[in-house]
């Protein structure tokens, strides 16, 4: 998933990692907030998600830590929901952001490392050797 | 975030669809079926490959809901089945939905920001 923003990366980079800035944008649809926003930025340091829909007044999470962190160019994390019934596995998502003319372009890969995939991949007999991962999924999009 | 794209159930058979898409042998498959049945014969017909090596491909497409195989008649040919291949571009556009909302929250954030500035 790559997108371009209007803005030097240094400002882009705070956006996505000061919770005071995250809690504005991460919302997903209309209708939900983000009561709980925790990141402490440095590797092996947790995220916490937490989003709520305010009208029906459910809520559901996202728990996560960071494996890398190179500011203002880049940011490897690991996530996870944090209901089991909605777990798929953890995703690594990487974030580079990249500037040119005062303009910031922000690319995401987010890959999931599923055991369920590589066994069906496994069973099926043949990609052997397949990690069965969603590489790239997010460049599709 | 809609909670229910999120279910079990339907990441386990998402797992399965995108598996089945990722490979180049079983989307030319597909492509082909989307023109009309095919007995697994015509579908190995144009690969470089044995036809129970393209039946794998075959049954992996099955198992992901992408095809089905006529039980009665004596060829058996293959269908394609929209339902899986509409959820998962559903599942897609949800996701790009999503993230396009948040996008242009961050560019009024930004726009703020640097005006501050």
């Amino acid at each position: 998933m790559t997108r371009v923003f209007a803005a030097p990366r240094r400002a882009v980079f705070a956006a996505f990692t000061n919770p005071e800035f995250v809690k504005r944008w991460l919302l997903g649809p209309d209708g939900w907030s983000m009561p709980i926003c925790d990141i402490d930025l440095r590797p092996g340091g947790t995220l916490r998600y937490r989003w709520r829909n305010d009208a029906a007044g459910h809520e559901f999470g996202l728990v996560g830590t960071y494996r890398e962190i190179v500011p203002p160019e880049r940011i490897v994390h690991a996530e996870r929901f944090d209901d089991p019934a909605m777990a798929n596995g953890e995703a690594i998502v990487t974030t580079t952001f990249d500037e040119l003319d005062g303009a910031t372009t922000v690319t995401m890969v987010v890959s999931y490392e599923s055991k369920r995939l590589r066994d069906d991949a496994l069973a099926s007999g043949m990609e052997r050797g397949v990690a069965a991962s969603f590489d790239r999924l997010a460049a599709l999009l | 975030m809609e909670q229910k794209i999120y279910t079990a159930a339907s990441s386990a058979e998402l797992d399965r669809t995108f598996l089945a898409l990722a490979d180049p042998t079983r989307r030319a498959i597909l492509a082909r079926l989307a023109a009309g049945e095919a007995s697994v014969l015509e579908l190995a017909a144009p690969f470089d490959m044995s036809q129970p090596a393209v039946s794998k491909h075959i049954k992996v497409l099955e198992r992901a809901g992408l095809v089905s195989r006529t039980r009665d008649a004596q060829r058996r040919p293959c269908r394609l089945e929209g339902d899986a291949l509409a959820h998962a571009t559903g599942w897609i556009e949800r996701y790009r939905a999503i993230w396009a909302k948040n996008f242009s929250r961050l560019d009024d954030l930004l726009a703020e920001t640097v005006r501050s500035k």
